[in-house]
């Protein structure tokens, strides 16, 4: 039985950027990383290749020897030009200098006949297993579990978002095998999450085996762990699993197809970019081919993600696993003067404190990555729960994490939450407190403690 | 700008780590933040973007809205004066007479309350929070016209150090840090914050002969023992200097005798405007607390005993700090309830309070102040219940 879902808590913001539905012509990537710090949940990270060594897309390259049977594979073939790692070893990247053609390890067909445990077994040894994301924690699934639901949000309500309608366009058969064989996976329910406010785009209108629900409202509406409260909220002891939409076609593909496909559809946003659009590329790209010569000023931040969840890499970094877009921004290290008093309607502002016009303001507009003041005490009291549109009380379940009380996060509802959840609460936060580290630093007392 | 920019930035050195006056590094940034938002950025993880609002604009949004009470407060100390002392004056002396009495307080208040705040944080080595923007103004605010001086600093420090600075400093304090210090200055100095004479400063001239000093509500209490009609006796207070000096009208504009600030009930709802338009202040607790104070004066008239009880309850309403209280006191975000169905609960026992305070305690003739501290301290425990109430559900959920 599916449901619908008004939600009326949020806020939603137009930022100048958006990238017009069609693929720009740029350049393709030379190089494909893959970075072990984009799936928190890895704990002791083991890289199977050396520096040198050829690779097909879907071979093994890590794993985590905490969760061994699960591999994280190459998304091209080509050679390993590099193996960085930081402070203390600490392994960063694993970089490909791609083919010219991609050549891909051939697996077969998967049979979704099998047992369950063995379907699970064989995905988690194709590569395509990473997309598929346990909460609570927000980290990789383990295949030997068996979660009572899996989610998929199909539309993403994040700033400058992809729409995912354009960018899985033609994969509908994809995107119904990897349902089915999720399907499998779990013995609840498979929820497909569809943007109410809008028709279904053509990829998801006509998906069986799943329940599909219907979710409107301001951002984070389109955010999975929100529709989750929603439909089948996490309580402790439950596992529920997510996956994106990009990552249910690569599980379709590997089903139908017996490969690893990386292949990906992403969205080229922000305000700095001369040529805003959408690219063809694979999971792990180097930026530098859709950004260099593309930027409108020299001083920008290129974010992987979103201007909200994101995370900020070098103008010749590598995007992030789970990441569908790229936001180019102005930086905002500069300082000005009487700047915390004057009126502007040009400034984004969830608040309407004095002088703060910018709910007038109708257009969109330009963010830069400026603070905009310095961090305080918690002050302000009501506003997280403006823009979190759950049954949690944002500031108590905070303040239980900084003060690293393990029964108070339990009990206000950390299981429910990552990063993402609270994003916007660390963006309308007048006292500028880091939140979605916060959140994650709680997250981890609660895992390995 | 540019040369303001120079002038800070050759400073600077000195304050660095190294710098001669290294210690004092936080008074550096605290005042260059002032004058330039700081050039910080967003990290490379999280959100990479922020709003554009930050603690200071929220501040002065507050501050903002509690300039109507400052100026019409300073207008009103003259004015009380030239009536008391029957004295024909234009608005231009009762301005100017106001002032005299109102700014010294002003800058008392925020000078000693600042240099505290100052001291704290190069002690503590924290940054200068703006917290006390807004409590360097409300402690002016609530203080009878001609208060000495050296009080209003001892209160301020007092209320600085004990009211905030030792629960860590602003966003730690359990209760508001300007009902603090006018609470500190009730108990230790009495005499010159209550009664019948302080409300009116009549500087170095006699009033006039016949003159009553008396606030509304001892008017009104008065009335109560003497069992004559509270409202008549209102009426008639004071017709010495005029007809209806305590007549509901005139109350709500605020032409009255009071603290500097509390008089009149419109300046306080234009602040209450203020801080709902923009969001500062919760209207919850404005709105539960009007009501509160409304729904006890209806109980009150049921229960009526005395004429006291029986005083209407709009005029709890424009009478004393009621509505001072609720709009800018009961409203910091800190001190109050911090659970959106606490702030309801929060706001209307704070009425209701201040109405038992008034009509039945002789000792205290204006119940607000205490009532306002008194659900401070309480306030966590309304949140305590909410939050069980939170976790409850959640468990609940989990067992079903």
């Amino acid at each position: 039985m599916s449901k619908i879902v008004k939600l009326k808590k949020g806020f939603d913001m137009k930022l100048v950027g958006k990238a017009p539905l069609e693929i720009a012509n740029l350049a393709a990537s030379q190089t494909f990383a893959i970075k072990p710090t984009d799936f928190p949940g890895i704990q002791r990270p083991k890289v199977l290749v050396n520096e040198g060594d050829t690779v097909k897309a879907g071979t093994p390259i890590l794993i985590d020897k905490a969760m061994d049977q699960v591999i994280y594979a190459a998304p091209v073939s080509g050679e390993i030009v590099e193996i960085k790692r930081g402070e203390k070893r600490k392994l960063l990247e694993i970089k490909i200098l791609a083919d010219q053609t991609i050549t891909h390890e051939n697996f077969g067909k998967i049979d979704l006949n099998q047992d369950r445990d063995a379907l699970a077994a064989k995905l988690a040894s194709t590569g395509v297993w990473p997309n598929i994301i346990q909460r609570p924690f927000g980290i990789v699934a383990n295949p030997a579990d068996s979660p009572k639901a899996i989610f998929i949000s199909a539309f993403d309500t994040h700033p400058l978002a992809p729409d995912y309608g354009f960018t899985l366009q033609g994969q509908e058969s994809f995107f119904q095998a990897g349902i089915d064989a999720l399907a499998k996976l779990t013995k609840g329910k498979v929820h497909l999450n569809v943007d109410g406010a809008k028709p279904a785009a053509a990829v998801f209108s006509g998906v069986k085996n799943a329940q599909i629900n219907q979710f409107s409202g301001p951002h984070p509406a389109g955010n999975v762990g929100v529709q989750i409260h929603h439909l089948d909220p996490i309580n402790k002891g439950d596992l529920v699993w997510t996956v994106s939409p990009a990552g249910v076609v690569q599980i379709g593909k590997a089903v139908l197809q017996g490969i690893y496909d990386a292949s990906k559809t992403i969205a080229l946003t922000g305000s700095e970019l001369t040529k805003a659009g959408y690219v063809k590329t694979f999971v792990g790209a180097n930026v530098a081919s859709f950004v260099k010569g593309n930027l409108n000023s020299g001083h920008v931040r290129v974010i992987s993600g979103n201007v909200l969840t994101g995370e900020k890499i070098n103008l010749d970094g590598h995007l992030g696993f789970y990441h569908n877009q790229i936001t180019v921004i102005p930086e905002g290290d500069y300082e000005e003067f009487l700047g915390w008093i004057k009126p502007s309607t040009a400034k984004l502002s969830f608040h309407k404190a004095l002088g703060m016009f910018s709910f007038l303001n109708k257009g969109e507009f330009k963010v830069d990555t400026n603070t905009h003041g310095e961090e305080r005490p918690f002050v302000v009291s009501g506003v997280f729960e403006k823009v979190l549109p759950m049954d949690i009380l944002p500031t108590y379940l905070f303040k239980a994490i900084v003060a690293e009380d393990f029964d108070e996060m339990e009990e206000l509802g950390l299981y429910e939450l990552v990063e993402e959840d609270v994003a916007l609460c660390e963006f309308v936060d007048p006292s500028k407190n880091e939140i979605q580290g916060l959140v994650r630093h709680g997250i981890e007392l609660l895992m390995y403690s | 700008m540019k040369a303001l920019k120079d002038l800070f930035d050759n400073l600077k050195p000195n304050f660095e780590k190294g710098g001669k006056w290294e210690k004092y590094h936080t008074l550096y940034e605290g005042h260059r933040t002032i004058v330039f938002a700081p050039d910080l950025t967003t990290k490379a993880k999280g959100a990479q973007i922020k709003d554009a609002t930050d603690l200071k604009r929220v501040m002065i949004t507050v501050v903002i809205a509690m300039i109507p009470t400052l100026l019409f407060g300073i207008l009103n100390v003259g004015e009380q004066h030239f009536l008391a002392v029957g004295e024909e004056a234009t608005w231009m002396d009762k301005a100017l007479f106001g002032a005299m009495s109102v700014l010294p307080i002003l800058i008392v208040s925020y000078g000693v309350g600042l240099l505290t705040e100052f001291i704290f944080c190069v002690v503590r080595n924290h940054p200068i929070s703006e917290g006390y923007l807004v409590s360097g103004m409300l402690i002016a605010l609530v203080m009878p016209p001609h208060v000495p001086l050296w009080q209003v600093a001892l209160a301020t420090i007092f209320a600085v150090v004990i009211g905030k600075e030792v629960f860590g400093g602003t966003g730690m304090n359990i209760l508001n840090v300007a009902m603090t210090a006018r609470a500190f200055l009730y108990f230790a100095y009495p005499a010159d914050i209550s009664g019948d004479q302080v409300w009116t400063y009549f500087a170095d001239k006699a009033p006039v002969d016949g003159f009553s000093g008396a606030t509304a509500l001892s008017v009104v209490y008065d009335a109560g023992v003497r069992e004559v009609n509270a409202v008549e006796a209102l009426n008639e207070h004071n017709s010495i200097i005029g007809d209806g000096l305590y007549s509901l009208s005139n109350m709500f504009m605020g032409w009255i005798p009071g603290s500097i600030g509390e008089t009149s009930t419109l300046m306080c709802l234009i602040g209450a405007v203020i801080l709902i338009a923009t969001g500062v202040g919760s209207w919850k607790i404005i709105v539960s607390g009007f009501a509160g104070a409304y729904v006890m004066g209806l109980v009150m008239n049921l229960l009526a005993v005395n004429e006291y009880m029986a005083l209407p309850p709009e005029y709890h309403w424009v009478m004393g700090g009621l509505a001072f209280g609720i709009v800018f006191m009961a409203t910091d975000p800190v001190s109050a309830a911090q659970t959106e169905t606490g702030k309801w609960i929060y706001g209307f026992l704070i009425g209701v309070f201040t109405i038992i305070i008034r009509v039945t305690n002789p000792a205290y003739p204006e119940g607000i102040m205490l009532a306002v501290l008194f659900m401070n301290v309480v306030a966590p425990l309304i949140d305590y219940y909410v939050v069980k109430a939170n976790k409850t559900r959640r468990l609940q959920r989990a067992t079903v």
